[in-house]
């Protein structure tokens, strides 16, 4: 007989749903981590309670497979050992094998596992530039988790800018909400949008959703500009309005626009920093720009009891992500002697989801040239309050050309986000220093706790696991 | 210095009141609510930035960026985003209008 298997999953998004659902189907009665209040994950997130908003009215295209995740995991509940609002903070080995650190209701625990599938989701990928910490700038994602779980809305007078597909979502979903959208700002030229006729062949329906939102919001009248690069916010207690130049045919152009609130945001960036403490493997992966955990096909880390899923093992949506749950659930369960399983299906839904994303990159594209401008007193690290002129100079007087020497010596990366809002400028910013490209400065570390924990909880000493 | 509400509410509007007090003033939430919900449905920040005293209202309301850390009366600190607001809880935004009503 096989030793008895103790699988936790960190996260009940997608990925961690469907990864504890294959879990289960083979008898096994996984461990679900969540730092939320409810399951779902940021994309399918739930409310609080009820506010009278139908699936359709709350998750748009999206509500039928929320709510099939959702009733997926309300059946699971019985079977699995679910922990809302649980924050996992560290990785630890001893004697008694590998534990998993966790927050929960102010006590500290440890947690035994044989097997772990990190299920860790992403964050806004969000670059600095003058004004970004003003109250009412929020990232996209922010503008639609207000909207999607309290039922509101950053601002009423809102303007949207940045690259990705969601800008043209929420955007939209301001406008039925309610709000006044003043414009949408896409950082990418016009040209780029020529990608969506490859991407129309491969998936019809999201070109066509994107079409739909991008011909509504011009029917109604909001301004949609390309080649955007924001100059600052306007105000200095509250968002007022926001300059930008464009380019133009004729030129170079500078404008200004009235607004309350704005969201802004260029696609995600994965959450790695459990795949780090556990000691994953990593590589830089060309497209994102991005340092991210190896994996083989099904979700297999460079640890052998360690698996990872969903947009924490690399941007791919929702649709690959609950694919990706499962995958990692049954390369776990071949592994562990439980179960061979025919993988093939699958994996082939989940590479075509990719080449899809590849596509959808090349339509909404990173802005790689935005350090080239912005100007020296903007704020870098929110959380330290440090300028990009400060890291500039800290770069040339330790002739730095690593990421954790320059965190080391000007503390960006080192507050209390732990890097999540600043390590993708502070990369972009010391290649750009240093004339090199992105994957030649290293990759900022993860160090534990890797979100804020009390000082004096439990003494040190983890209460018992029940 | 007041400042407008940085959010607007669209649903649950007539939502069970639930009571707390921002600043030394009484304010309603409603039931369902976020902490940074309730303070900024009735104000404009949740709190000073450390170094250059700037305003702060949070940033990405998923727990990544901690920027949204509110000050309650008793001395604890709480990440607006994720924390559901109780009623009777007691927020310190604005050191500066506290100390206008200690001296009323």
């Amino acid at each position: 007989m096989s030793e008895p298997l103790s699988p936790v999953v960190v996260g009940a998004g997608p990925a961690g749903i469907r990864a504890a659902e294959r879990l289960v189907r083979a008898g096994l009665r996984p461990i679900v981590l969540d730092e939320g209040q409810r399951a779902g994950g940021q994309i399918y997130r739930r409310p609080l309670v009820e506010d009278g908003r139908s699936y359709r009215g709350r998750y748009g295209s999206e509500a039928g497979k929320a709510q099939r995740l959702h009733q997926a995991f309300e059946a699971l509940l019985p079977q699995i050992d679910y922990r809302p609002e649980t924050l996992v903070w560290n990785i630890s080995h001893s004697e008694r094998g590998n534990q998993l650190d966790i927050l929960s209701a102010g006590v500290h625990r440890q947690v035994d596992f044989s097997h772990l599938i990190l299920c860790t989701g992403a964050t806004d990928r969000v670059l600095p530039f003058p004004g970004w910490t003003v109250p009412g700038a929020y990232t996209l994602g922010a503008s639609q988790t207000a909207l999607k779980a309290q039922g509101c809305t950053v601002g009423d007078r809102v303007v949207f800018m940045g690259s990705g597909p969601l800008l043209y979502l929420v955007a939209w979903q301001y406008m039925r909400a309610g709000a006044r959208v003043q414009a949408v700002l896409d950082t990418a030229p016009l040209a780029s949008k020529r990608h969506l006729l490859a991407l129309a062949v491969h998936a019809p329906r999201i070109v066509a959703l994107g079409v739909f939102y991008g011909l509504q919001l011009q029917l109604a009248g909001v301004k949609i500009r390309y080649g955007v690069r924001p100059e600052a916010v306007l105000g200095t207690s509250q968002v007022e309005g926001l300059r930008y130049r464009r380019r133009t045919p004729a030129g170079e152009v500078v404008e200004s626009i009235a607004c309350d609130a704005l969201a802004y945001g260029f696609a995600l960036r994965a959450e790695t920093q459990l795949a780090d403490l556990a000691g994953c493997r990593f590589h830089f992966d060309e497209r994102d720009r991005v340092w991210l955990p190896e994996r083989d096909v099904l979700g297999r880390t460079s640890r052998p009891d360690v698996y990872i899923a969903g947009d924490g093992s690399g941007i791919a949506g929702a649709d690959a992500a609950e694919i990706s749950g499962e995958l990692a659930a049954m390369a776990l369960l071949e592994d562990a002697g439980r179960a061979s399983a025919d993988v093939a299906r699958l994996v082939a839904a989940r590479n075509r989801i990719l080449r899809q994303r590849d596509i959808l990159e090349q339509a909404f594209p990173f802005p790689a040239d935005w350090f080239e401008t912005v100007p020296a007193e903007t704020t870098l690290c929110r959380c330290e309050e440090i300028t990009v002129a400060e890291v500039r100079r800290t770069i040339a007087s330790g002739s730095i050309t690593e990421i954790n020497r320059l965190k080391a010596l000007s503390r960006v990366g080192m507050g209390r986000c732990q890097g999540r809002m600043c390590s993708a400028g502070a990369a972009e910013l010391l290649s750009g220093a240093c004339g090199v490209t992105a994957d030649k400065v290293g990759r900022l570390r993860a160090q534990a706790p890797v979100k804020p924990i009390p000082l004096n909880f439990g003494g040190g000493k983890p209460e018992a696991w029940s | 210095m007041s400042m407008n509400p940085l959010l607007r509410r669209r649903y649950r509007l007539d939502e069970t009141p639930v009571p707390f007090v921002l600043n030394g003033v009484a304010e309603t939430g409603r039931r369902g609510d976020t902490v940074l919900t309730a303070i900024l449905s009735v104000s404009g920040s949740l709190r000073q930035s450390e170094f250059t005293g700037e305003k702060r209202a949070g940033f990405c309301l998923i727990g990544a960026c901690q920027d949204c850390y509110v000050m309650m009366a008793d001395g604890r600190r709480v990440r607006a985003c994720s924390t559901a607001l109780l009623p009777g809880m007691a927020f310190i935004t604005d050191v500066g209008a506290m100390a206008e009503i200690g001296h009323e």
